[in-house]
């Protein structure tokens, strides 16, 4: 998807330079971040939590959003979280290599570096996957990214029989 | 020596039946609660933690009491266990010893009349009327409506009022610049932090959460922590008070402190 718009974008430029009778050689070395893949999709049809453009204008606005209501109310859902951000956009360091947040390879940084718009998130924030919380059994709207993982903590009995239910209590 | 062996065989059957027995009886019991639970009268009786997306309520009131008579002296399994949680210990090496997060502490009590040596452990105490939250300039140290005070890092301006206001010295300043903190505990330099009664784990677990403090004490067979629901008066914690009752540390303050104490 990434690579698409990448080509798409360059297209569009080319086709911009052409009409303005620019000389083409100068644009073709345009630097554009290169912004690492997501380990997971959101659905078949979408990548991320919400449409591509859309978390590329707003993710600060549902981050700090997200950001009161965890810290002041106690909701914690997955979603616009911004742990789920990054275990999902951060390789863990299981995967052979550190990436913290003043590397080029970061997900937020690669394109953060690229605008020239400082984050401090990671001041006090994990800037990768350390150790997975384990969000409520009964989250209304389970994270597609860890799908799979049952908690270890007390569940309630409408998620026991659920689990029963798919063979995996045991 | 056959013997011994028959005896093992028979114990290693009943465990077998047991394990079954037990699965069944466990699926049967699911089944009846669910059954009890569709009508929704019993609701909050079996699934006692709210769900996710819902705001914490002023119905409850977290708390938690500790048995200073089963807290063991140089034990400091509490201290270890809440760093591990929450990312606390060896990560502030420019600070001096004095200076480092402590949001939970072992503090040692003797009264010298007597003798008498024992020891506590001493956190936020989650005051009903935080002093904190009364001297804050920015509204950073606020008290959620479920009795948790807690600091708002994003409004901290790092003033450390609220840690001179505080009279259980129960808050700590970051100095210097954290690395590999966790996700569940944001923490950072020039701001001030202390005992979040691991909300984490209430918002996840409700009545069934237990501070990672309070487990690590359990796993040590302690068991001096009781961790619950002030308002709820089927709750472990509010029998055990209502039975034996407990201390607050300066009741004298009227602050109406959630953490209650035995045995000082």
């Amino acid at each position: 998807m990434a690579v698409m718009l990448r080509k798409l974008r360059s297209l569009l430029l080319l086709v911009g330079m052409t009409l303005l009778g620019l000389p083409l050689t100068a644009q073709s070395g345009t630097p554009l971040p290169e912004v690492p893949e997501a380990t997971a999709r959101f659905s078949e049809t979408q990548g991320c939590v919400e449409p591509t453009a859309e978390m590329r204008k707003n993710h600060m606005k549902m981050i700090l959003h997200k950001r009161d209501q965890t810290m002041h109310e106690g909701i914690r859902t997955p979603q616009h979280s911004l742990e789920e951000c990054i275990n999902c956009h951060v390789p863990g360091d299981d995967s052979g290599k550190i990436v913290r947040i003043d590397s080029k390879e970061h997900f937020c940084n690669s394109c953060h570096s690229y605008a020239g718009v400082s984050i401090d998130c990671f001041q006090c924030h994990a800037d990768r996957p350390v150790k997975k919380t384990e969000f409520h059994p009964l989250v209304t709207k389970p994270s597609p990214h860890h799908a799979e993982a049952i908690s270890n903590g007390p569940v309630s009995t409408g998620t026991l029989e659920v689990l029963a239910e798919e063979g995996k209590l045991q | 020596m056959t013997h011994t062996h028959e005896i093992q065989k028979v114990d290693a059957q009943d465990r077998e039946i047991d394990s079954t027995r037990r699965q069944f009886i466990g699926g049967s019991a699911g089944a009846l609660a669910g059954l009890a639970v569709a009508p929704g009268v019993l609701l909050t009786q079996v699934a006692l933690a709210k769900p996710a997306d819902q705001p914490v309520s002023s119905a409850n009131r977290w708390g938690m009491l500790i048995d200073t008579n089963k807290c063991a002296k140089g034990c400091d399994a509490c201290v270890r266990g809440c760093q591990t949680e929450n990312g606390g210990g060896a990560n502030e090496p420019h600070s001096a010893e004095n200076q480092q997060a402590q949001w939970i502490r072992k503090v040692e009590l003797h009264d010298k009349s007597t003798g008498y040596a024992h020891s506590l452990p001493l956190m936020c105490q989650h005051c009903e009327h935080p002093p904190c939250v009364d001297v804050c300039p920015t509204g950073a140290s606020f008290k959620r409506v479920d009795g948790i005070v807690l600091v708002d890092k994003h409004i901290c301006i790092g003033c450390r009022y609220c840690m001179m206001a505080c009279p259980y010295k129960a808050r700590s300043f970051i100095h210097e610049d954290l690395q590999d903190q966790l996700p569940v505990a944001p923490r950072g330099k020039g701001t001030v932090e202390s005992c979040t009664l691991c909300m984490h784990r209430v918002d996840r677990d409700g009545d069934n959460a237990l501070p990672a403090c309070a487990e690590a004490c359990n796993s040590e067979g302690h068991e001096a922590v009781i961790f619950g629901d002030l308002n709820n008066p089927d709750s472990r914690i509010s029998q055990e008070l209502a039975k034996h009752g407990g201390t607050q540390i300066r009741a004298d303050l009227g602050l109406n402190v959630g953490i209650r104490y035995r045995g000082i």
